[in-house]
């Protein structure tokens, strides 16, 4: 389990981590935006290993995906951009991205990689647990890496308290069922499901991800989370305002 | 149980399970979980049964091809799911779902179509039930299929257009299950075909199951043996080719051909050869062989036909391929046309072109004068119409 996660949540302050694509805008941003990031004093970073089919995304992260693939992204150069990250960033690192990429890598040389740069955890969104159990775990845990599980409005009671059992760092709520990028604003329900986890005293931190896009959002988030996870928004943002320009997005969430 | 199908995870061989996004857990899972126990009752059994006779037309005839049998020296018979209706085997499958989708208490109906025929199938369907459907097609598909297209409209279903990626079946899957993440509680996706997380390629098996079902009786009342000694279907996915193998899967005497799109050739880089090309990965939800660069990315598949555009094959196909069970033939565009031609000049049936890879096999082996090989001719060229119009210039 990765110390920078555990002293990051050592705190009362509402997290911000925000998600972006590597290769996007353009091929060789990503070690300038995890920089812009951690100065503009965002927490947590996710760093979007680009995929052909990412089936959880809406179109935002789709289209970003799609550019950067076309921008000549790859598993081998996204670790060469990262290899001295180390030396320029403390922020935890996380690399979001779908299997498939990994295990064409290689599960063990993916994750000896991570390791070797300073990567603090995993996000794999259609690696399920039980496969995770089963096959990847052990060589996840001998390279320090947690991997970070999701649940969902839907997500039975049981399952959530077996996903906080096996987790080490924090779980990410998605905060509806949808895709990314899916709408701003939270509805009652929305807010009522929040609260109903919060309820439960889970032994890991929450971060809420999905739909959350601005300041109000943000709040009504993180009300009952420990903090929020910002992606299509902050990638819009990019897109339109390029990557100079990162502290104004964040300073407007902690306005 | 064979070991040529599912395990009570999902996995044939190495291949198979179910790698999906934590939001399509729910749904799954509830599926999982009564899929078996639902296609078991007998009042399920019973609708089933009655579907498929007096709205499909099933049993379809079991066909000796005389003349095509004489032009390649050797005893052919053809399943005949090109009289299904709606055109094509898909029907079967879609009844099957429908009717687990009412079990299930689902008020709203999706489904992803390449050719088009399972997009009409599921429409037809959900016009016989009155219930709402949404149709996704890839942008580029729309365009070659019109048709159909028109079809499911008539049908009263929405026609929704993928516009990412290739434009192609693939994306409108990923569309398809886009939508199921966005709609959890009150929808049912009907996949149309083998592929998808467990317990898709299994229960879509199941339903084309009659097929191979039918095959062997009929073939016992014309040659005295239920056991032909070779069957061969074309695989995009896989589903017409499960029903017309399932229950031969255990008959290692029956010789199973597998025949794939090879495009303009397996390796001019616009092919749909996935036994051929692929390796091991992931796709909808599925771990099985797929078509993809050295870095997992889904790479792009050509293929004349719609229904064979698909860069991955169903996990029972995959395993069917590595344990040597099948055997798999690779046909381009070119053979695929010259065969649908065959057929409808040698038999007056004009096959789809989909269907007519599977043909082409003829002119690929050689058969014995007393083998006997049956055929899935698994779908009508009437949506092909275009097509061989531009490409013979009639």
């Amino acid at each position: 389990m990765s110390k920078r996660i555990i002293e990051l949540f050592d705190t009362d302050k509402k997290l911000v981590s925000i998600y972006f694509t590597a290769g996007f805008p353009k091929l060789n941003d990503t070690v300038e935006i995890i920089e812009n990031l951690e100065k503009a004093g965002v927490d947590l970073i996710e760093i979007g290993l680009p995929f052909s089919d990412p089936l959880a995304d809406g179109p935002t992260i789709q289209e970003s995906s799609t550019k950067a693939l076309h921008n000549g992204m790859t598993t081998e150069l996204l670790f060469e951009q990262l290899s001295n990250i180390r030396q320029k960033v403390k922020t935890p690192l996380i690399i979001m991205g779908y299997f498939n990429p990994v295990m064409q890598y290689g599960v063990e040389s993916f994750c000896q990689k991570c390791e070797e740069i300073g990567i603090d955890a995993l996000i794999l969104p259609d690696l399920p647990l039980r496969e995770y159990q089963l096959h990847y775990k052990e060589i996840f845990n001998r390279h320090g890496l947690d991997l970070i599980y999701l649940i969902t409005p839907q997500t039975p009671e049981e399952r959530i308290r077996g996903i906080d059992e096996m987790s080490n760092s924090f779980i990410y709520m998605v905060s509806s069922s949808s895709t990314t990028g899916a709408k701003a604003g939270f509805s009652i329900e929305n807010q009522e499901y929040f609260k109903r986890i919060a309820e439960m005293k889970l032994k890991n931190p929450t971060l809420v991800g999905f739909g959350i896009s601005d300041k109000n959002s943000f709040d009504q988030a993180t009300a009952y989370s420990q903090g929020a996870i910002i992606g299509s928004a902050f990638i819009k943002h990019v897109e339109n305002k390029g990557i100079n320009q990162i502290s104004t997005f964040v300073e407007k969430l902690n306005s | 149980m064979s070991k040529y199908l599912a395990d009570e995870n999902g996995y044939y061989g190495a291949f198979g399970g179910a790698f999906i996004p934590e939001m399509l857990y729910p749904n799954t899972e509830e599926l999982r979980v009564h899929y078996l126990e639902i296609m078991e009752r007998n009042s399920f059994q019973k609708e089933f049964k009655h579907l498929l006779k007096d709205y499909v037309g099933r049993p379809t005839p079991l066909y000796y091809a005389k003349r095509l049998s004489a032009t390649y020296g050797t005893k052919i018979y053809l399943k005949r799911e090109d009289l299904c209706h709606t055109g094509a085997h898909k029907v079967n499958n879609t009844i099957g779902q429908i009717l687990m989708a009412k079990a299930l208490g689902k008020k709203r109906i999706i489904a992803e179509t390449g050719a088009g025929q399972h997009g009409v199938a599921t429409a037809t369907v959900c016009a016989l039930m009155g219930i709402e459907c949404v149709i996704y097609m890839g942008e580029i598909d729309i365009s070659r299929q019109a048709p159909n297209v028109a079809r499911m409209k008539l049908l009263g279903a929405t026609v929704r257009a993928a516009t990412s990626g290739s434009k192609t079946l693939k994306d409108a899957t990923n569309e398809a299950i886009r939508d199921w993440i966005n709609n959890p509680v009150d929808t049912h996706y009907i996949i149309g075909s083998v592929v998808g997380p467990h317990p898709y390629p299994d229960m879509v098996a199941r339903f084309q199951s009659v097929i191979s079902e039918e095959t062997k009786k009929q073939l016992l009342e014309k040659e005295g043996t239920e056991n032909p000694t070779h069957v061969i279907a074309c695989v995009g996915g896989g589903s017409n080719a499960a029903g017309q193998f399932y229950h031969y899967l255990d008959r290692e005497d029956v010789n199973i051909i597998a025949v794939e799109a090879a495009g303009k050739g397996v390796h001019s880089g616009e092919s749909a050869a996935t036994s051929a090309l692929g390796k091991v990965g992931i796709i909808h939800g599925s771990k099985t062989l797929l078509m993809q660069t050295n870095d997992g990315q889904i790479t792009e598949p050509h293929s004349i036909s719609a229904g064979l555009d698909y860069p991955g094959i169903g996990p029972m196909h995959a395993h069917l391929y590595s344990s040597k069970r099948a055997k798999f033939v690779s046909i381009t565009d070119a053979e695929a046309m010259a065969a649908g031609k065959r057929l409808s000049i040698l038999e007056g049936i004009i096959p789809a072109i989909e269907t007519a890879h599977a043909f082409a096999v003829l002119e690929h082996e050689t058969f014995k004068a007393d083998d006997i090989i049956i055929f899935n001719c698994s779908g009508r060229g009437d949506k092909d119409l275009q097509t061989y119009i531009d490409y013979f210039e009639l």
